[in-house]
């Protein structure tokens, strides 16, 4: 059977070049980057060019860059992180901290956690597109606000937040801003600088680089405890033996991203755009969530009015196309979408709701293939739904 | 690549094809078995296991007893998925825990709290698994939706009905429980276990090398952690907000003399002789329970034994609704040996007055009033009110 994957915001797959990279390191030059022989200092050495790679995607200084073991350690990192520092430099009040409605659990279940131990957190609300307004961060700023950590490009939507505004009134704030870029980095230009951030969040599989690996930028300067204790790896930020083949291929993926960026973005939202225009123009009623936002251009996400996006989903990848719903609990099931509620999506239209996400390497073939099935199991899901037929009689 | 050409002429199913079967999978012997006996028989299976409840909630109740012998457990979907892999047919998840709460679990409570005893299965064939579930196979291009169950399902071509038989192994006939399916539910359900015994059943998944071919069976309802349903009605009443402590009231004889006090009507069921929190020379049994009142009526075994009973919310299964009295062996619990009783229907079919022939003992309201032929056929079924 054809499979197309369109499911690239889940993850990617190891770019070819970026496994050449890796191999090496797994059994050849498989020493300690911490030993001091000969075999452990090229080993060492192979890191360290790895972090001037990412280094070079995110406009970082090398010393900047902390790898982790993903996107969720690097956001738990730079949230505890913040909050345990200002909490040991003897806060007098409970630690504020800003963040948004549409953030990854990542984010989302990190500040809840903090919020049990007292800690007060925001979470900002969103339009209709998934954007946060830069003047609300302004205004829920306090006193005690500690950190500002919201994300760059949103993973169901694609929305691209205002990070370099947020980024400008956290500096006038002199508070910290923390961003997750898992989603951004590799599709749009992402620069530290620019950006105004202090932390950002990087996952190795998001950009054609191994599960597992991942980093967190950190601004020179920035107070921040580390997370976990151990050996004095990496400085002390991180300790526990680095992941070498992993922290290659992140390098070689970033160097990729890099090059390749400008020319993937124009080839890839052309042909997001056409398999977007296509749907719309082919199945009765659908519409695009947060059409209004810049988004990346890898991503669209698609109300089908009148169907159970599980029962969609399934019916696709049974005809051999992979495409997502929002979150998936640890059974496998569908639960709804945080995301979703929060542009405003009712009940019934965010269980409606498909995300596709294209990739470096989708083929206009594949988007011919996607736009072959889906108007079809559309069709044939409302044939059978207990409320398209009426919806539809109530639009006319 | 694809080309066009090549694209137009795949498959895309656009109707749903009879080859093509949906299987209902818990992840426990039975379930898995009719997955791979339909798979023996050359059909084309695709697993759907249910998430019905978020075992994450009510965390007072799961510390009594170990949380991975019930139907949404983890484990269990683990379960169906290995099995899934074993004989390789696609399998996914399908997410019905608000239907499942607001169709059954819901529902099971307050009928508790109205000092009815529910059951909950028959709920959840009949709103769950024969409806959304049903839907959703049909949906993704199945003709039908099997399940484990011990059943049987008969087309007859004279009346045009399909009929709800007993199971072959009359030890595990589970026909008690789908009283509630409609005709329309029927022609589109398989029950491939309906002409085997439960050992066969076993032989056939140690055959078929399933990984759950010695999962002990579980009996429990899925969504009570120990069993306890005191215990859970309790402890969703306060995750809704709606406390019980206050419901203490009086239990009487049927004079109306006080013997005791109680801690609310759901924690008694008709019959129940422990538990009721008296002293008393001879053994008491709850007659009845008068939630309007907030009263639980005792009494001796002699007055629990009743012959006639009120029927309601009627689903006529193998025949159309008689329009005359008629005989019929009647169940009134899951293990109830059927008692003949003669049926006065109403002029619309949907209520019932059973006479039964001897005097039968604690006759529950919201428990099922299941007809039956003198043979295999289930004739219809109804809420006992």
């Amino acid at each position: 059977m054809q499979r197309v994957y369109l499911d690239f915001n889940a993850t990617t797959p190891v770019d070819a070049a970026v496994l050449d990279a890796m191999l090496p390191y797994f059994s050849g030059d498989f020493a300690n980057a911490a030993s001091i022989h000969t075999p452990g200092q090229r080993a060492r050495a192979a890191v360290e060019t790895a972090r001037e790679q990412v280094a070079g995607l995110i406009g970082a200084s090398p010393k900047e860059i902390v790898f982790t073991s993903g996107g969720t350690e690097s956001d738990n990192h730079a949230i505890f992180g913040i909050v345990n520092s200002a909490l040991a430099s003897g806060a007098q009040t409970a630690p504020h901290i800003i963040s948004s409605a549409i953030e990854h659990e990542a984010v989302l279940n990190t500040c809840q956690a903090l919020e049990k131990r007292g800690v007060a957190v925001t979470y900002l609300p969103v339009d209709k597109n998934g954007l946060i307004d830069p003047a609300a961060v302004q205004a829920a700023l306090r006193p005690e606000t500690v950190l500002i950590t919201i994300m760059h490009a949103n993973n169901e939507l694609g929305t691209i937040e205002p990070i370099a505004e947020i980024g400008r009134i956290a500096a006038q704030a002199d508070v910290y801003f923390h961003s997750d870029a898992v989603q951004s980095a590799g599709k749009i230009s992402v620069d530290v600088k620019a950006l105004g951030v202090d932390l950002l969040s990087l996952s190795g599989h998001k950009l054609y680089a191994p599960k597992g690996v991942g980093g967190l930028y950190i601004r020179n300067g920035t107070r921040l405890q580390q997370l976990l204790y151990g050996g004095h790896h990496q400085r002390g930020a991180r300790p526990g033996t680095e992941n070498v083949a992993g922290i290659v291929g992140l390098g070689a993926a970033a160097k990729m991203a890099r090059k390749s960026l400008a020319e993937d973005a124009m080839r890839v939202s052309g042909l997001r755009d056409r398999l977007e225009r296509e749907i719309l123009a082919r199945v009765p009623d659908a519409r695009v969530n947060a059409a209004g936002a810049p988004r990346t251009p890898n991503t669209t996400n698609i109300i089908f009015p009148g169907v159970e996006g599980e029962a969609l989903l399934i019916s696709f990848d049974l005809k051999g196309l992979a495409c997502s719903t929002g979150a998936a609990c640890s059974s496998g099931a569908v639960e709804p979408s945080h995301v979703l509620t929060a542009i405003g999506l009712s009940p019934e239209d965010a269980r409606a709701s498909l995300r596709f996400s294209l990739g470096r390497h989708t083929a206009e073939a594949e988007i011919d293939f996607a736009l072959h099935v889906i108007p079809a199991a559309v069709a044939q899901l409302r044939e059978l739904s207990p409320t398209y037929r009426r919806s539809s009689v109530v639009a006319i | 690549m694809n080309t066009e050409a090549q694209l137009e002429a795949l498959p895309v199913a656009t109707a749903t094809d009879a080859h093509v079967v949906a299987v209902a999978m818990s992840g426990g012997v039975d379930s898995s078995a009719v997955a791979a006996r339909l798979q023996q028989h050359g059909r084309s299976v695709i697993g759907l296991t249910m998430q019905l409840w978020n075992q994450r909630r009510l965390p007072e109740l799961q510390g009594s007893s170990p949380a991975q012998h019930r139907c949404c457990s983890l484990d269990d979907v683990y379960d169906a998925k290995r099995v899934a892999q074993h004989l390789n047919f696609p399998h996914y998840v399908v997410n019905f825990e608000e239907h499942f709460e607001e169709r059954v679990v819901r529902p099971f409570v307050e009928q508790y709290l109205s000092g009815r005893t529910p059951i909950a299965c028959t709920n959840c064939n009949t709103e769950v698994k024969f409806e959304p579930l049903l839907r959703m196979a049909r949906q993704i291009g199945a003709a039908r939706l099997a399940t484990g169950h011990y059943a049987r399902i008969h087309h007859n071509a004279e009346t045009q009905r399909w009929e709800l038989l007993r199971a072959r192994d009359d030890s595990k006939d589970q026909s008690y429980f789908l009283w509630g399916l409609t005709q329309e539910q029927l022609s589109r359900s398989e029950f491939p276990l309906g002409e085997l015994t439960k050992d066969e059943v076993r032989e056939l998944a140690r055959a078929a090398n399933l990984p759950v071919a010695e999962k002990p069976e579980s009996m429990e309802l899925c969504f009570v952690p120990n069993g306890n349903y005191v215990q859970f009605i309790q402890a969703y009443s306060a995750e809704r907000g709606m406390p019980l402590n206050a419901r203490a009231g009086e239990i009487v004889d049927e004079s109306g003399a006080v013997l005791g006090q109680h801690n609310g009507v759901h924690n008694f069921t008709i019959g129940q002789r422990k538990g009721l929190g008296f002293a008393a020379t001879k053994p008491f049994y709850v007659l009845s329970i008068d939630a309007a009142n907030n009263r639980v009526v005792v009494g001796d075994d002699e007055s629990l034994r009743t012959t006639t009973c009120e029927v309601e919310a009627v689903n006529w299964v193998s025949i159309a609704a008689p329009t005359q009295p008629f005989r019929a062996l009647v169940k009134i619990r899951h293990k109830h040996e059927p008692a003949m009783a003669t049926v006065e229907v109403a002029s619309d079919g949907k209520s019932l007055r059973l006479g039964f022939d001897g005097p039968q003992r604690a006759i529950t309201r919201g428990q099922g009033a299941v007809l039956y032929d003198e043979g295999e056929r289930v004739l219809g079924g109804g809420w006992i009110r």
